[in-house]
């Protein structure tokens, strides 16, 4: 909105320190995740700007902070990077493990919860659900519910996981699911499905019902109209809420934490330990990483909604 | 689905076979856990072909207890205090050590003769003795402080404060600052007006303390500039002034020294491994060859004679080692008799005191 | 086409094709949308309840739950049970208490008892330990016996502690989570004053939740206003710069901040380099409370953004003008005419947001050092490293019932489905 013809000259003065006012705000929410990068090439081990770094000498910026993630803690680094190098880094260095461990769990529980929590999202938009209010509340608050409280009831059930059916006495052939990837992959679907929910219910308000009954009124059956017809235009929601699934496994720290063994280091669990004992500017080459990461992924779900919109035939106004 | 829980099953299971050739040690981390990689880890795969798996804790003695108590142990073997051995094992959260597991010194000393007074208890072996100590920051206090009053001293020594966030250690520092003699500190804590009083003198820079938990932090902190002068274990001290040069300072008057023992979980998932390791490790040549990564003296009277020099070839270790006889002169051995019962108790208050704003 | 008359209707009413009355009908086909839309929403149900509902269920199981005495002491806890409170220990109740203690201590569980009488009893820990070491010798009379391991078994305190922990059922974890105990009748009093820590720190969590709720919409309002007013395609390219912080790791975030504010980090060099403040008088912005209250602003910040921009935005801006138009000043038209079409919004933002103020958790561990931590930080505590299990499960189910409450409210007033992810 422009300033309009007739504003007086107090009008004028707060349009203007109204704006810079906002561009101050824009830079507190933007400068601490930017700041980061140029700071990862240091070539010194301090995290703030060098004499060097500050009058742009190629000496001051180095990626050194990146080679590290490469070779923590075991791979020799001052030798020849030839596949068998590689190989040894692929296998032992303690980041490219955390970074496979964090791809693998942030992948089968973004599986998980995209597949209940689409199916679920289609039952709570019809409008015979019973219970919808109540439902949807129990299925949201994994994300309300503060994390700590979250991470402290799955230590204590998945060390006995079946300390509830031990009546029957099967409870013995149960095993735990502290300590493994199955457990991580079940406790992150969980909090990963309130965003699967919110967007494809998003989604399916702006959903003309008289498209399936088009499609059944012409013989298809329930099975071909839901992937003929509502799927590819449920699609774009889908994604995003399993995009969000997968930000929140992959940046979630707590319950990992509290349930999973070494084996099931991620990405976020070796950031903690870091940042707790140094942040060295090793850790600011992973945020950068991530920084990159996260983007990419915005970028994707902007265009899916955008997408979305221009097939659901919603023009934004 | 069908297909999901099959690939995550396989998950599960792969996960258990990964363990079937590992051991996993739960230590200290920082340059302490790298001493070990180096003295004992490494050698140890070599010769036997287990992989060893090193993780950090703050203390290990703290996720042992919660894994054993909540029936989820992970860990084959960790490296805990003096105080806390005795107390794991006297609440049957150990597995019980046989001395006859232990190897002989080389010429044929037993290892039950070989290793120093009471390194070798019931469920626990020593591999080295450590030190409390306090460091600061050369650049800012070129004279430097030389006693521990210096260092609850904020009018000539101006700064902030790093010490570690419990009351173990911190108590007896605060006594012996405030001059009461080496042999008379756990006397003094005994009763309530030597509690208070300990209290009173970390009252005294409570504000301007940064309370760390792990000990890789404190040479971070004095390195950043975050702290003037900090607790810390005195081989993370020199790993950071001798390995990477930093202008650290360290003060031995007033240092608390004690054990540092490997222990074995109820439970452990690799018990024979587990065995096998500490076996392997507490030997007179690896525990020797520690020394040479960080500045811990070693427990067996056979392996003081080994210890030379650093690993850099040109730094004699004896000044750094919490038990030359220089640095000595005002030191205390930090009592397990003391802390074993009360360590619960004492952590309560300092916590209390701790949140008290 | 035909006339239908009343005769033609059959007695029962409409009836459909296959001749079942058409009010059974619906009301079945009515029961089958309702069915199948349920079969849709249930597998998932199953699946939260399982790895939600019930694992915080088993929480608060603990808080109210701890055997730790009882299992390990049967004689004594019998003698409690057979003997009314206020019964003075005889010879028979010391029996069972040294040889309790005895078996106890041959069993390796002298520990867990000594645990659970301490946390109703400061330091009687020890008193259970190193009598437990000596209790192999004991013999006949037992209160001989216990007087001479110690002198504080005959104080009536520690009975009184003891008979409470020998019910594994007690709210006692309830109480201590409110600063509260039991005293030697059994009534209920506050902790002495050093050891009162949980209720300042819970008003604490709250006071800071409130605090941060409103810089975020001190700082949120105009953000939102302004994508609101702006071209759209203005506005969507400036929502990136709001929804990028939301998409970029909470670890990431917390370290930026560490960068920035530590005592050698960018801002305070900023500072220095400018000459508003010497290199000695560096300011402690990180590990205090102004650390929590940054960083937690800046993480929580886009959930007070978008709330607001999604009632903004539709608000037409011809209601401000006509108002002008009539003569109001523009701060007269903002407040009587805009502001109030945005209450929606704020409340929506400001729920959303102090609801995941009180149980952030990894921000305060990171940044907040002593002063800087929240309920959350202690419940961890309780979990890792004191390792009082119970205390943490009755502190986490005050929190979740503090949560649980606000969260009923935000749908009350709001509504869950209008929650709204970017």
């Amino acid at each position: 909105m422009a300033l309009p013809t007739y504003a007086d000259p107090l009008e004028k003065i707060w349009y203007y320190t109204y704006r810079t006012i906002c561009a101050l705000i824009f830079i507190f929410l933007i400068a601490p995740i930017l700041i980061v990068i140029p700071l990862s090439f240091n070539a010194e081990p301090y995290f703030t700007f060098t004499q060097k770094m500050l009058s742009f000498d190629p000496e001051g910026y180095s990626l050194r902070w990146y080679d590290l993630l490469l070779t923590q803690p075991g791979v020799p680094a001052d030798v020849p990077r030839d596949a068998a190098w590689w190989a040894r880094v692929w296998n032992e260095a303690a980041w490219i493990n955390a970074a496979k461990n964090s791809v693998i769990i942030g992948f089968f529980s973004t599986i998980v919860a995209a597949a209940l929590g689409t199916l679920a999202a289609l039952g709570l938009s019809r409008p015979e659900m019973p219970y919808r209010r109540a439902i949807m509340a129990v299925l949201i608050s994994p994300m309300i519910v503060p994390i700590i409280i979250t991470a402290t009831g799955l230590f204590f059930f998945y060390s006995n996981p079946c300390a509830l059916i031990s009546w029957t006495g099967l409870d013995q052939q149960c095993g735990r699911l502290a300590g493994t990837y199955f457990g991580v992959v079940l406790a992150h679907a969980t909090l990963g499905i309130p965003f699967v929910i919110i967007t494809v219910t998003a989604t399916l308000v702006g959903f003309d019902q008289s498209l399936n009954r088009a499609a059944m009124s012409l013989g298809a059956s329930p099975t071909t109209t839901f992937f003929k017809i509502t799927m590819p235009l449920i699609l774009p929601g889908v994604i995003s809420g399993a995009l969000f699934a997968f930000v929140t496994s992959f940046d979630e720290v707590v319950v990992v934490l509290f349930v999973a063994a070494h084996d099931q280091q991620t990405i976020p669990r070796q950031m903690w330990n870091g940042i707790r004992e140094q942040i060295s500017p090793a850790i600011l080459s992973v945020a950068t990483i991530l920084v990159i990461v996260s983007v990419g992924l915005l970028a994707m779900v902007e265009l899916l909604r955008r997408r979305s919109e221009r097939l659901r035939g919603v023009t934004p106004h | 689905m069908k297909k999901l829980l099959i690939l995550s099953t396989a998950l599960t299971g792969a996960s258990f076979a990964a363990n079937a050739q590992e051991v996993n040690v739960m230590s200290w981390g920082g340059a302490y856990a790298v001493s070990q990689v180096e003295a004992y880890h490494k050698p140890f795969t070599a010769a036997t072909g287990i992989t060893v798996v090193s993780i950090d804790a703050d203390n290990p003695a703290t996720p042992i207890k919660a894994q054993v108590e909540a029936g989820n142990v992970t860990i084959d073997v960790a490296d805990v205090e003096y105080a806390d051995a005795i107390r794991l094992c006297d609440e049957g959260l150990l597995e019980e050590i046989d001395m006859a597991m232990l190897p002989p010194a080389p010429d044929g000393t037993p290892a039950a003769e070989d290793f120093l007074p009471g390194a070798v208890t019931d469920c626990a072996v020593s591999t080295i003795v450590f030190s409390t100590v306090f460091a600061y920051d050369t650049t800012k206090f070129p004279e430097g402080p030389t006693t521990m009053a210096d260092f609850f001293n904020m009018e000539k020594f101006p700064g902030k404060r790093g010490m570690r966030k419990g009351a173990k250690a911190n108590l007896e520092m605060a006594l012996m600052a405030d001059g009461v003699p080496a042999a008379d500190v756990y006397a003094t804590l005994e009763t309530p007006e030597g509690i208070d009083r300990a209290f009173g003198i970390l009252d005294k820079i409570k504000t301007d303390t940064i309370w760390w938990e792990a000990g890789a932090q404190p040479p971070q902190l004095l390195a950043d500039g975050e702290v003037a002068m900090t607790t810390a274990y005195n081989g993370r001290i020199f790993a950071a002034a001798v390995a990477e040069g930093k202008p650290f300072g360290t003060v031995w008057d007033g240092q608390v020294y004690e054990y540092d023992l490997f222990v074995i979980p109820k439970g452990a998932p690799n018990l024979e491994a587990a065995k096998q390791f500490i076996t392997f490790a507490t030997d007179t040549q690896r525990l020797a060859d520690q020394a040479k990564w960080i500045a811990y003296g070693p427990a067996r009277k056979s392996s003081g004679a080994l210890v030379g020099m650093y690993q850099d070839g040109k730094t004699e270790m004896a000044p750094y080692m919490p038990t030359s006889a220089a640095n000595l002169t005002n030191a205390l051995a930090s009592s397990y008799e003391f802390w074993v019962d009360r360590d619960t108790e004492l952590n309560e208050r300092f916590n209390a005191w701790l949140a008290a704003n | 086409m035909a006339d239908i008359t009343a005769s033609e209707i059959p007695a029962g009413g409409l009836v459909t094709s296959d001749g079942r009355p058409l009010k059974t009908a619906l009301a079945d086909a009515q029961a089958r949308a309702k069915r199948r839309a349920f079969l849709l929403v249930a597998p998932l149900l199953v699946f939260v309840v399982v790895t939600f509902i019930v694992p915080i269920g088993q929480m608060m199981h603990q808080s109210i739950y701890n055997d730790g005495f009882s299992a390990n002491m049967p004689r004594i806890t019998a003698w409690f049970a057979e003997n009314p409170i206020g019964t003075e220990p005889d010879e028979t109740a010391f029996e069972a208490l040294a040889l309790d203690v005895r078996d106890s201590a041959a069993a390796k569980t002298i520990g867990v008892v000594g645990t659970r009488v301490n946390y109703e009893m400061s330091g009687t820990r020890s008193l259970f330990t190193s009598t437990g070491r000596k209790a192999k010798d004991f013999s006949e009379p037992y209160h001989e016996a216990l007087r001479a391991a110690d002198a504080k078994w005959d104080n009536p305190e520690l009975w009184a502690t003891m008979r409470q922990v020998s019910r594994a059922y007690s709210p006692n974890f309830f109480l201590a989570a409110l600063d509260l105990t039991r005293d030697t009748q059994g009534n209920i009093v506050r902790v002495p004053e050093e050891r009162q820590v949980y209720v300042n720190l819970f008003i604490k969590t709250f006071g800071l939740g409130l605090l941060i709720t409103f810089t975020c919409f001190l700082l949120g309002f105009p953000i939102a206003h302004l994508l609101a007013i702006l071209p759209l395609r203005w506005s969507n390219l400036l929502m990136i710069l709001v929804l990028l912080p939301f998409w970029t790791s909470l670890l990431v975030r917390t370290t930026s901040w560490m960068v920035l504010l530590q005592q050698q980090g960018v801002l305070n060099s900023l500072l220095v380099w400018s000459g508003i403040i010497g290199d000695d008088g560096r300011i402690q912005m990180i590990y205090n409370q102004t650390g929590t209250i940054i960083a937690m602003t800046h993480i929580l910040l886009p959930f007070m953004i978008l709330p607001l921009y999604s009632v903004m935005r539709p608000i037409p801006p011809s209601y401000v003008r006509a108002a002008r138009s009539l003569g109001a000043t523009s701060w007269t038209a903002f407040r009587r005419v805009y502001l109030p079409q945005t209450l929606p919004g704020i409340g929506a933002g400001s729920l959303l947001v102090f609801i995941l103020a009180v149980g952030y958790y990894i921000t305060p561990a990171l940044v907040g050092g002593a002063s800087g931590q929240l309920i959350s930080n202690l419940i961890a505590f309780h979990m890792q490293d004191s390792l009082n299990w119970s205390l943490a499960a009755a502190l986490a189910a005050l929190l979740l019932a503090a949560v649980l409450v606000l969260y009923w409210l935000y749908d009350r007033l709001v509504g869950i489905d209008n929650l709204k992810l970017g």
